[in-house]
């Protein structure tokens, strides 16, 4: 489903600083509605800080991030984004289904969501347990329940499928492929590359800076490449003067 | 509704967690009874009573808040609170809600205990000792949670505890009358909200006294806790470096 209008998320010129290191350097990209796009890079290159800026958590030296159309941290977007962090955020000492039914009421969702995320993420049988007795993958399919309720128009996933089995991850990222049908934005964050060939719109980061921003068919054809590793490995060499 | 969703969430983790529950219930009835056997004179326990009580409420709940809150900001929880559309003093009130409540449980034991087993005399009304233990308990959630902004990790926030607490059960009037320190110390007593609430809950146990001094001290703390309560919010932002 292609969405020419405005686009779900506008950067432009966004820098962060962090400590005494810039860590984004002036960044500027659009990500077009209903789809799935990436955003990939080795760890430390700042996705986590970018995601943190659309979200509107994070301090903003400079730039502008518009998300559907109002500034990031606008109190009208919270009921819109759907957040993953990276580290799950669900509390451990409560069960998968307390830690749903408590964020459903923060959100204003409705009473049936609980039961319905728990089984878009496949955790039905893990409902009564205690979140700090779930396994790496578990957790993080908890915390990403937690970002499925209340419908929101635009799910930011910081590396939603870290530590999953390959079945898990190919079943998630089902789920991402019919929520984004269904008129969904998804942006999500990953240092896998064989993701990336899952989602119709990539941005590479590294060290701050955009490397590329292209659809996967448009990267291997201008890297003339056929994986996205190498694809990646070439816009580097690319970068580095002779 | 989301305050109250908030208090039921804090409320449901105490419940799954038994040994916490029993520790917070239990500790302060059982330190009564350990004192009442160490002072071994009535008088002089009837004394000590009312300093404990009030006490108690204010150092569990500063202890239970600082580290709960400071596992919210390090779990990634309160981010996810922070990007929803929860309002900062949603999460405060939830807290001293939930916290409250469990401390007028854990007064109500050590006051039953007081009352019958260990013969204290209650000159007062019941239910203005109980408001102060309950101010108390606010006062030490709200402290709480403005104390874990500032420590990293739980060794740290637990060094806020000391920190906190005993100066101001040194100036607060128990071990020295107030009115017979030096006069600077007296200035920083006048300025500690424990001293206010230590003479509050002994003219509430001891003389029955609830005039003019009483609501001043009650409103003292009262001004504390919502201090207090705004100090805490200022530390939860919406962005964080």
């Amino acid at each position: 489903m292609m969405s020419s209008a405005e686009p779900a998320i506008a950067v432009t010129g966004l820098r962060v600083v962090r400590g005494a290191r810039e860590v984004l350097h002036g960044l500027s990209f659009e990500v077009p509605k209903g789809q799935i796009t990436g955003l990939l890079g080795p760890s430390g290159c700042g996705k986590t800080t970018l995601i943190r800026s659309i979200v509107g958590v994070q301090v903003v030296a400079g730039g502008e991030v518009t998300v559907l159309g109002r500034p990031a941290g606008s109190a009208e977007l919270r009921r819109l984004i759907g957040y993953s962090t990276q580290n799950p955020a669900i509390y451990r000492d409560l069960s998968v289904m307390e830690n749903l039914r408590y964020f459903a009421a923060v959100l204003g969702a409705p009473k049936t969501d609980p039961a319905r995320v728990l089984r878009e993420v496949g955790l039905e049988g893990h409902a009564d347990q205690l979140g700090g007795t779930l396994s790496g993958g578990q957790l993080s399919r908890a915390s990403l329940a937690v970002s499925l309720l209340g419908s929101p128009q635009l799910l930011v996933l910081d590396e939603p499928t870290v530590g999953l089995d390959p079945v898990l991850r190919k079943e998630l990222w089902e789920l991402f492929g019919g929520l984004a049908e269904r008129g969904v934005t998804i942006l999500v964050s990953s240092h896998v590359m064989d993701e990336a060939a899952r989602c119709q719109r990539l941005i590479m980061l590294r060290e701050g800076d955009i490397l590329a921003d292209d659809s996967p068919e448009g990267l291997r054809a201008r890297t003339d490449t056929a994986d996205l590793e190498q694809a990646f490995l070439r816009l580097i060499e690319e970068r580095q003067p002779a | 509704m989301i305050t109250l969703a908030t208090a039921r969430r804090i409320l449901a983790q105490l419940r799954n967690d038994h040994r916490t529950v029993a520790l917070m219930v239990l500790v302060p009835s059982l330190i009564m009874i350990l004192l009442y056997y160490v002072i071994d004179n009535e008088p002089v326990f009837a004394q000590w009573a009312p300093a404990l009580l009030s006490i108690f409420p204010f150092l569990v709940m500063f202890l239970v808040t600082s580290i709960a809150t400071l596992r919210e900001r390090t779990s990634g929880t309160l981010e996810r609170l922070m990007a929803s559309p929860l309002r900062q003093l949603d999460l405060l009130l939830g807290y001293g809600l939930a916290f409250g409540a469990a401390a007028v449980l854990q007064v109500a034991l050590a006051l039953t205990v007081s009352l019958t087993w260990l013969g204290l005399d209650l000159r007062g009304d019941l239910w203005a000792l109980v408001l102060v233990a309950l101010l108390n308990s606010l006062l030490g959630t709200a402290l709480g949670l403005f104390c874990s902004a500032f420590a990293r990790s739980e060794f740290q926030a637990v060094q806020f505890m000391p920190l906190v607490m005993v100066p101001q059960l040194l100036l607060g009037g128990i071990i020295v009358p107030r009115d017979q320190m030096a006069t600077v110390l007296e200035w920083i007593s006048n300025v500690l909200p424990m001293s206010y609430a230590l003479e509050a809950m002994k003219l509430a146990v001891m003389s029955g006294d609830l005039g003019s001094d009483f609501w001043r001290d009650i409103a003292v703390v009262a001004g504390s806790v919502l201090l207090a309560l705004v100090l805490g919010a200022a530390t939860l932002k919406r962005r964080t470096p």
